[in-house]
């Protein structure tokens, strides 16, 4: 079955507690060329029925309603998972857009995504 | 007077509320939350606690409960509501109030006797202090951080809704050192302390006077209540 992945994170220009304490707990291992930790969320929703623009509209609707809080949190991408590449290497993630790096990746995971689909 | 307190599933001061309401001299009455039924109550209190263990956000899935429905209908219709802790979270969750609630600035669990300023005396739920009153009640969550955009903080701030402020210290890096805020309206307050845990000599904070003597909660009911009753 289809599986949409929606990625939250809090709000950059908010304090994020979590990641400071990662990223202290890195420093005090002597990980010190990773300075910043910011910590997200990553849902992974099931889709009963065909991977089509509706289901991933309504994804987009409850990742901004439910999934997220507006007033502390962005919703970072909402999309489906690539059947097949999903998670098993860093650049199949990126082919399939499951990883949000930057917008440059993004926008190239989206048209691999794409086309993947209509393979389907 | 009746006063509800919902209960969710994690509740943990719901029976304190209760209690709190009983002293006041009010009647409490357990409402749940999977029910859309307000049972005919003249204010309501949403209580602290844990609900749904805190996923997703804190109170955000409480606050798409079923009495959810009846609770904003009727907060928005004026009914005096009171979101302590968890049930402020509710508040902001369910858009009653303006804001939200992130992790405690330093990333732990706080639990203190905290004092704060009353800065606003004309909501439901703080007529009976004095303007500018300094009260002590206790202070216990992980997730108390205040925040909201630069635009809506000078709203808050310009239009009163600002009610409670900590003293002293910031204990969990709250902007503009926000313990509670309140609807324009001042029928809907939430804050981060705890009122309910400050009703009764002998369980309350320590004061000059006597160790955990402090009964400032007590204003809080005693607010409502005479609001009601200068209503009726």
């Amino acid at each position: 079955m289809p599986t949409i992945v929606v990625e939250v994170m809090p709000k950059a220009e908010l304090l994020d507690p979590q990641g400071k304490a990662v990223a202290g707990a890195l420093a005090r291992l002597g990980k010190s060329r990773f300075s910043g930790v910011r910590v997200g969320k990553r849902f992974e929703i099931t889709v009963d029925g065909p991977a089509d623009d509706a289901a991933l509209a309504d994804a987009q609707s409850i990742a901004e309603e439910i999934l997220s809080n507006s007033v502390i949190e962005d919703v970072i991408s909402v999309h489906y998972a690539g059947v097949d590449g999903f998670g098993s290497s860093a650049e199949a993630d990126f082919e399939t857009g499951n990883v949000t790096e930057d917008q440059q990746r993004i926008d190239a995971g989206s048209a691999a995504e794409h086309s993947r689909t209509e393979n389907r | 007077m009746r006063i509800g307190v919902v209960t969710f599933p994690g509740s943990l001061d719901d029976r304190d509320a209760q209690r709190a309401i009983r002293l006041a001299g009010a009647e409490p009455v357990a409402l749940w939350h999977g029910d859309h039924d307000l049972a005919g109550v003249d204010a309501l209190v949403l209580p602290g606690g844990f609900s749904y263990g805190d996923y997703l956000r804190c109170g955000a899935i409480a606050s798409l409960s079923p009495i959810m429905t009846e609770v904003i209908d009727a907060a928005n219709k004026g009914m005096p509501v009171l979101g302590i802790c968890n049930g402020f979270q509710m508040l902001a969750e369910a858009h009653l109030v303006e804001g939200g609630l992130i992790r405690n600035e330093r990333g732990t669990f706080i639990c203190r006797d905290q004092k704060l300023r009353v800065e606003n005396t004309s909501t439901a739920w703080t007529s009976a202090f004095e303007p500018g009153q300094e009260i002590v009640i206790p202070l216990k969550n992980g997730e108390g951080g205040f925040v909201a955009s630069r635009e809506t903080l000078a709203r808050l701030e310009g239009e009163g809704q600002v009610v409670f402020r900590y003293l002293e210290t910031n204990p969990n890096g709250s902007l503009n050192d926000i313990a509670g805020v309140s609807n324009a309206r001042g029928n809907v307050v939430g804050l981060m302390p705890h009122p309910e845990h400050a009703v009764e000599p002998g369980f309350g904070p320590d004061t000059a006077v006597a160790m955990r003597s402090g009964v400032d909660g007590l204003a809080f009911f005693a607010s409502v209540i005479e609001r009601t009753l200068v209503g009726a």
